[in-house]
């Protein structure tokens, strides 16, 4: 199966975000990339198919953060081909853009399967996937944990999430896209002896595809952090006196025994 | 039918109508009031029309019913949604950030070509738009947006609103799609139902809950002891479960389970929306992270930032202390 992943970066959560001055994005220069957690889970659910059933891996990313690295990651890990679309400034473009583009630089690679993360956790407009699969004009199905190939031929059966550790179990016929939530299995680890290795032999192809901005339907005019009505009452102290507390408000609430 | 309306999707789970759907009515009666429109209800299905009594907040109950939507796929929803809404032209559009919301907003987006908000947990008029503040990056920062064009669709963060006892006209309306629906490329094929015989932790008073701050599956037998040691059960995050490392019968949140116990002890858990969809309604809940700034401080009433790896034995000798 002749399978294509798009993957992307986001700004690290562990690290604190910051505002620009205007106040209306955040500051992306401030901001330490990784890759997007649901997109690692396509980048394995494409590598597993590949592994059952044979055929190829291209992965897709938009030049943009620490990809080099994500990339070469990706062929570490045993993806057989990396494309590189080319994106001018400092911001990588909304959902709605970025699938124009992403859906031009994929179009030739002539994909059965197209998987991509469900969810990137700084999306406003969200969900690149289906955005992707309408600008490709392929079916399209979210939230999907896990990805078999099926008995019929030129189809695969996807598990879609839902409440309650409950699945739906979907046919798919390819061509199409999968937001996928998670893999069969999770990521696999990969040596730094591996990436460096793919860094020596693994050759980027760059793709033609051009960012054209669209016309703009939601538009920020501030970001700020949540100011809750409430917050916790914080203990401090050492670990053996934060226990000691929390185990005397246990105790005043009869959850001790 | 006018453009000031706003068109909620209602979402049947089994015989009931999802609890999610109540806020959404609730947050379309606030709009309306504001735009000077009507509720729209539209449920998709063959029961649609049975779960008009609980869709009275609605002025409007739209049920379409059509074979193809006897269980989910994406096409068929997308299609029908798309069809009431070009009838209708609302204002705004309100789904929830469900399994099915995450996949006919987007797809109704694109068709009409229409704005999308994604996390959206407030909204009011504003001119001929909407002003939206939604949450993102896993519920640390706030956006304002504006939203020019109708209709807007809205996805909504389960919990944004409290359901309204306010009830609108409730007029029932069936209907069927103008052209029987194509079944698409994607076909539902069964239910796969959690394996039985794990701990159910919607039943305990106690839960310990483990999050990505775990970091190594060695790591949860030192919850499993704090949780032997209050009488509960562990349960996880989502990437505890992805890891493998806990069954998806032990996960909380949007598409794990919706626990309410006595005590919800959150360890290494950031708290990002779709995990406190699940654990919200806890009578006690109680967060140690390392993060000060973790959402889940936001949500808990006590909380402590230290290390969870030397906490968890810490309070599992005080507890044992108590007990004597
Ligand atoms: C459609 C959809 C459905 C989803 N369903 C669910 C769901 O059902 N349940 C769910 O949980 N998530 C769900 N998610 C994922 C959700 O968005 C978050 O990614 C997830 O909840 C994060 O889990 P976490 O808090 O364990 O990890 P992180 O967000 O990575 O947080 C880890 C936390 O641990 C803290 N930490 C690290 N080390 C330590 C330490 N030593 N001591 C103390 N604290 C430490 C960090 O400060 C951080 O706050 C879903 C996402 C999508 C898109």
């Amino acid at each position: 199966m002749n399978i294509v992943v798009v993957v992307r970066q986001v700004p690290d959560l562990i690290e604190p975000l910051e505002i620009v001055p205007s106040g209306d994005a955040l500051d992306l220069d401030a901001a330490s990339f990784i890759l997007n957690e649901s997109d690692d889970h396509a980048l394995e659910q494409a590598l597993l198919l590949k592994e059952a059933g044979g055929g190829s891996v291209t992965v897709v990313a938009l030049d943009f953060g620490d990809v080099d690295n994500t990339l070469y990651t990706a062929v570490a890990k045993g993806a057989d081909r990396i494309v590189k679309i080319a994106c001018d400034g400092d911001t990588p473009p909304a959902p709605r853009d970025s699938a124009a583009v992403y859906a031009e630089a994929i179009k030739p690679l002539e994909a059965e399967l197209v998987l991509v993360g469900v969810q990137a956790h700084d999306e406003l407009d969200g969900g690149l996937s289906p955005f992707l699969a309408a600008a490709l004009e392929l079916p399209y199905v979210g939230v999907i944990r896990g990805v078999k190939a099926d008995d019929a031929p030129g189809t695969v059966a996807a598990c879609k999430e839902f409440p309650g550790a409950v699945m739906a179990r979907m046919s798919v016929k390819l061509p199409a896209v999968l937001g996928i939530l998670g893999a069969d299995q999770p990521p696999r680890y990969v040596p730094v002896s591996r990436i460096r290795g793919a860094m020596k032999t693994a050759q980027f192809e760059e793709s033609a595809a051009t960012l054209a901005a669209g016309e703009l339907l939601l538009s920020v005019s501030r970001l700020y952090p949540p100011a809750p009505a409430t917050r916790a009452e914080m203990l401090s102290g050492s670990e053996e006196e934060i226990a000691g507390r929390i185990a005397e408000i246990l105790a005043e609430k009869g959850l001790v025994k | 039918m006018s453009d000031q309306d706003v068109l909620v999707l209602a979402e049947a789970r089994g015989d009931a109508l999802a609890d999610v759907t109540f806020e959404l009515l609730a947050a379309g009666r606030e709009l309306a009031r504001a735009t000077g429109g009507q509720v729209l209800a539209v449920v998709l299905g063959p029961n649609g029309a049975a779960h008009a009594p609980a869709l009275a907040a609605a002025d409007r109950i739209i049920a379409v019913d059509d074979p193809q939507l006897a269980e989910y796929s994406p096409e068929p929803f997308a299609s029908a949604l798309r069809e009431v809404v070009e009838a209708e032209q609302p204002r705004a559009v309100l789904t929830a950030s469900t399994s099915i919301g995450w996949d006919v907003a987007p797809l109704l987006a694109a068709r009409l070509d229409a704005p999308l908000a994604t996390g959206c947990q407030a909204i009011r008029p504003d001119g001929d738009g909407l002003l939206v503040t939604a949450s993102f990056c896993g519920g640390k920062m706030l956006a304002e947006c504006r939203v020019a064009a109708s209709p807007a669709i809205l996805m909504m963060l389960p919990g944004s609103y409290r359901p309204t006892d306010e009830t609108g006209k409730g007029e029932l309306e069936q209907r069927k799609p103008a052209a029987p629906l194509e079944p698409g490329a994607i076909a539902f094929e069964q239910w796969i139902y959690p394996e039985a015989g794990d701990v159910d932790i919607t039943q305990q008073d106690v839960l310990v809950a483990v999050g990505r701050g775990i970091q190594q599956q060695d790591n949860v037998e030192l919850a499993e002891e704090l949780a032997q040691a209050l009488g509960g059960a562990v349960c996880a995050s989502r990437p505890v479960v992805d890891q493998g490392w806990l069954p998806a019968t032990r996960q909380v949140g949007k598409s794990g389970m919706i626990v309410k116990p006595k005590l919800y002890l959150a360890l290494g858990v950031s708290g990002a929306p779709e995990h406190q969809e699940g654990m919200k309604g806890a009578e006690l809940i109680i967060a140690v992270n390392t993060d000060p700034k973790a959402p889940i401080f936001d949500v808990a009433h006590y909380g402590a930032e230290v290390d969870m790896l030397d906490l968890m034995p810490a309070l599992s000798e005080a507890i044992a202390a108590r007990k004597g």
